[in-house]
């Protein structure tokens, strides 16, 4: 079995009211230092598949019709063998 | 001219969208429930507001891959009139019948509030009861109507006259003051290319009677009622 780590954010270049709000927030804390936060997703996905190859071909079609809106988001996943 | 109504789970403005069809403007109208594939014989399809599956992931998301949807692409391929209200609009954005995307509003607050809206497109199949420049007042009630398009995408929509209504003041005044969510361009209804499909985040149902504080919202419900008995063309 495999399971793909997901992350999904929004484009660069697109504004995320939510990690404005949080750099706000932190800088009300103080944390003068920082520069900037952006707020995403994170999914574990577990699936069967025969190889690593096929794993990635679907985790990939995954994100692209239904994890992921392409028109504002990016993803990036880390897929790796487990134990079932 | 029969309406159906597309209702998923979470959907909650079906009975609004279906008793202002019926009652205000007397024409009949299903509900059509998410799971059925057979839509043949009507002659719009209106998807309502609401949460469907609890905005899941992603506003629509879900609801975007519903066995009816396979049928309402279809429907809409070959010139049928869609509406989507809310989070129909989301849906519909989704499933990419309209272009553009949908984000959290820049307030990070769930606005329930009276919006102006100025017609820009008059000659359309949901606005042509209407003048250019018209100022109607509808309702707005969502947490994520923060319409999103790159610079080149409302370049296009305005050169197509996809942007059909903008927040604006009571005035006419397409100011930031007057966008209740952030929405690029205040952009608060779009249509696709070929006009037969329209996304809104306002929602018509709420203002088509006096009763209910307005009647400007019914000016949408007429207008295709109209574009349908005038054969598909502006009268």
């Amino acid at each position: 079995m495999y399971q793909a780590k997901i992350k999904v954010t929004l484009k660069k270049g697109v504004l995320d009211p939510q990690g404005s709000a949080v750099q706000r927030s932190l800088r009300a804390l103080d944390y003068g230092e920082v520069t900037s936060v952006r707020i995403g997703k994170y999914m574990e996905v577990n699936l069967e598949a025969s190889n690593k190859e096929t794993a990635e071909e679907q985790v990939k079609e995954m994100c692209q019709r239904l994890l992921a809106n392409p028109v504002i988001e990016d993803y990036t996943y880390n897929l790796v063998e487990v134990k079932s | 001219m029969k309406f159906g109504v597309v209702v998923f789970p979470g959907s909650n403005c079906d009975t609004d969208v279906k008793y202002a069809i019926e009652t205000v403007l007397k024409q009949p109208v299903d509900y059509l429930w998410h799971q059925e594939g057979d839509i043949a014989g009507y002659d719009c399809l209106v998807l309502p507001g609401g949460f469907s599956f609890g905005d899941y992931l992603r506003i629509g998301a879900i609801a975007r891959f519903s066995p009816i949807m396979k049928s309402v692409e279809q429907f809409a391929g070959n010139g049928g009139l869609v509406v989507g209200i809310c989070n129909g609009f989301q849906i519909l954005l989704e499933a990419g019948l309209l272009p553009g995307a949908m984000k959290m509003n820049d307030s990070l607050q769930f606005r329930c509030q009276d919006a102006y809206l100025k017609v820009e497109n008059n000659e359309t199949a949901f606005t042509n009861k209407m003048m250019p420049g018209n100022i109607l007042r509808v309702p707005v009630a969502h947490g994520e109507g923060n319409y999103y398009a790159d610079e080149s995408m409302v370049a296009e929509l305005e050169r197509n006259g996809q942007i059909v209504f903008r927040y604006s003041s009571s005035k006419g005044a397409v100011v930031p003051e007057a966008n209740p969510n952030g929405s690029t361009a205040n952009i608060a209804g779009v249509i696709n290319k070929e006009g037969n499909v329209l996304g809104m985040m306002p929602h018509p149902e709420r203002c088509a009677e006096t009763l209910l504080g307005g009647e400007d919202g019914k000016l949408i419900f007429e207008s295709i009622i109209d574009w349908h008995q005038g054969g598909g063309k502006l009268g």
